[in-house]
């Protein structure tokens, strides 16, 4: 039995609005095991960035935390004071945003950003911290680091200001690190040296990562198990394979079959409609008025997480009854 | 009727840089935006250029509909010369060229007036054109909405009300609102989400099929690029580097920088391992591009590569390529 390092249950998010309380986070459950790569994958709105926000606690207003439970290596953190949050942050669990321009202060200079986070957490002298700065600004990639630490967030492009956002996120060695779609706004090319820098670095720190991403690329590619959310809550949780082999919620057979291949044309599947608001989401099953096999019984009560397989669970009332893409055996 | 519906000739353009001077602005280099490039597209093809960004795409776009003024080179419509005609200055002449080439950008949340109804957005080209009598607009607004799949009842909305993919709608409504036999679409999907997307590529692929529109598809996903074109260009620093059909450029890719660039595209399926070549560095600055090949730095196979330009030549079956050492091979 493997360890989990973090342990999320019924975790609720909501943002209170002037237009209503938006349900961005509703019950969300997973956990993590030590040394993972979880991929959370999810359109806009589905709740991904909000729930690695909330492990963080730094959901910003009018959004709160009203319910759940976040246990890191066991402990609430939810139940955490805001001191002892502050050293977790940044010292343990670590985030790296989609959008390095925005997510780099522009008026300090790189290293004073990055040997900000290492005094905050580490109890080391000026000469010691500039020599981690450089150090770990080498292991990401960034040539001429000690020339280029004086410089400013403008004068990097933005596969290397990506670079030096993964190297403060990994200065002070966290346990956990969220990637919140680190190569969304980057080039082909330029993602695929920083998906190999992440998973080189993982490697080295036997770091857990949590991936998040809309993109089922990435997923296929970086991870080993996924959890999929719609709406604000979990449809399936399961290993990566089985995913893409024996996909269970119509959702997820969806949207694998709506994503174009770069090996093979196909015929892409529309998903009909639109991503549902979540002021007043759907009642019941929150996919259910986008779905082919939808029932009564979906549009009146909100599916639980059932086991379907090993390491495999399915949020469907119908799950039995439907037969979606491959077969429904397990790998083993 | 030649079946080349657009034809681009040796096109050129650069943007000049000036230094920040007190009273004087100094030029003191030039953005190589787009560096000669020719390509046809055929009629009632999709015709798709892909490329990261700044290796001048949309700059590209921008030319064919002159909505930018070229350094140098000629695009034909139809065999009529695009920039003489826009040069001419005849109104009348202008017009009628417009209404045949048609763009749809990539943001749809920036490219609708948030204070005009549907209705007004899409019968503003009537308006413009005068191709359609005003006791008609109605009429044909309605046919439009529904060829896009909304309803008639959106007519009376504002933009605000609509999710992206809806909006992409509207916008590819309007551009169809003057019977174009050319759309550029610049990026049309990147901005909306997944589950969207393929609604708006089939509806892309479905309006084809149906009124016979000519494509210039324009993307960094070669994806979706595979999906709809049917061949593809890729650009490379201002230059075509490769031009095939789409399958068999996907299959037998010449050009080291097209191999990469599929390479580094991850397949949504954990069973497909590849060989992967992760290209080092990153593109080098337009202003001042690499000397002979522009890939030459960043190239795994490069050897005397500086000495001269590799030019684009065809390899057999109209698969052209730019690269030195597919010739050598």
């Amino acid at each position: 039995m493997v360890e989990s390092v973090l342990n999320i249950e019924g975790l609720k998010t909501y943002f209170f609005t002037e237009a209503g309380v938006v349900k961005a986070v509703d019950g969300i459950s997973f956990n993590l095991k030590k040394g993972e790569s979880l991929g959370l994958v999810g359109e806009s709105g589905s709740g991904k960035t909000v729930t690695a926000l909330s492990v963080l606690r730094i959901v910003p207003k009018p959004g709160r935390i009203i319910d759940g439970k976040v246990e890191y290596n066991g402990e609430d953190l939810l139940k955490k004071t805001e001191d002892e949050m502050r050293r977790i942050r940044g010292g343990e669990i670590a985030i790296i945003f989609q959008d390095p321009s925005s997510s780099l202060n522009p008026v300090y200079s790189i290293e004073s950003q990055l040997s900000d986070v290492i005094r905050a957490h580490q109890n080391v002298s000026k000469d010691e911290t500039r020599e981690k700065v450089i150090e770990i600004l080498t292991m990401v990639g960034l040539p001429e680091a000690e020339t280029r630490i004086n410089e400013y967030p403008h004068q990097f492009s933005g596969g290397m200001k990506q670079r030096v956002a993964i190297a403060r996120a990994l200065a002070c060695e966290p346990t956990l690190l969220f990637a919140d779609e680190p190569t969304t706004n980057l080039d082909v090319t330029i993602q695929a040296q920083v998906l190999d820098l992440l998973n080189d670095l993982k490697k080295k720190f036997g770091m857990s990562l949590v991936m998040i991403t809309h993109d089922m690329g990435i997923i296929a590619n970086m991870t080993t198990r996924v959890v999929v959310l719609y709406a604000g809550s979990v449809c399936e949780i399961a290993r990566t394979h089985d995913l893409f082999a024996y996909p269970r919620h119509p959702y997820t057979e969806a949207l694998l079959a709506a994503v174009p291949r770069l090996d093979m044309r196909k015929t892409l599947r529309v998903i009909p409609g639109n991503i549902p608001n979540l002021i007043e989401p759907p009642s019941g099953c929150r996919f259910h008025p986008r779905c082919d096999y939808a029932t009564e019984t979906c549009k009146k009560v909100i599916p639980v997480l059932e086991e379907v397989g090993p390491e495999h669970f399915v949020a469907c009332h119908e799950w039995r009854n439907i037969r979606l893409k491959g077969e429904m055996t397990h790998s083993e | 009727m030649s079946s080349e519906l657009v034809k681009l000739r040796n096109l050129i353009k650069y943007f000049p840089v000036y230094s920040r001077g007190v009273l004087f602005k100094k030029e003191v280099g030039v953005v190589h935006a787009v560096d000669n490039i020719s390509f046809d597209i055929r009629r009632k093809e999709t015709f798709g250029l892909v490329g990261e960004s700044g290796c001048g795409k949309t700059t590209t776009a921008r030319l064919i509909l002159n909505l930018i003024e070229p350094t140098s080179g000629e695009v034909f419509f139809e065999d009529e010369n695009v920039f003489e005609k826009f040069r001419s200055a005849n109104k009348q002449e202008k017009l009628r060229l417009r209404r045949k080439m048609q763009l749809i950008f990539q943001n749809p949340y920036g490219s609708l007036d948030p204070r005009m109804t549907v209705f007004d957005i899409i019968s503003e080209p009537f308006a413009i054109h005068k191709h359609v009598p005003k006791k008609e607009w109605k009429e044909r607004v309605y046919k439009l909405l529904e060829l896009v799949g909304l309803e008639e009842y959106h007519a009376e909305r504002y933009p605000h009300e609509f999710s992206g993919g809806q909006r992409q709608r509207i916008c590819i409504a309007r551009a169809l609102a003057v019977e174009p036999e050319f759309l550029i679409a610049d990026e049309p999907v990147s901005s909306l989400d997944v589950s969207i997307r393929a609604q708006i590529l089939n509806l892309l692929v479905d309006l084809q099929k149906r009124i016979g529109l000519t494509y210039l598809y324009i993307s960094h996903d070669l994806s979706s690029v595979r999906q709809i074109s049917h061949r593809v260009a890729v650009m490379y620093l201002g230059e075509i580097v490769e031009l095939a059909d789409t399958d068999e450029l996907f299959k037998e890719p010449l050009h080291p920088y097209t191999d990469a660039l599929i390479q580094a595209v991850p397949i949504p399926d954990p069973k497909t391992k590849r060989m992967k070549i992760i290209l080092p560095g990153e593109v080098p600055s337009p202003i001042n591009p690499p000397e002979g090949c522009r890939f030459r730095p960043r190239c795994p196979y490069a050897k005397e590569c500086k000495e001269d330009t590799p030019k684009l030549v065809d390899v057999g079956g109209g698969h052209l390529v730019a690269c030195h050492n597919v010739l050598a091979r």
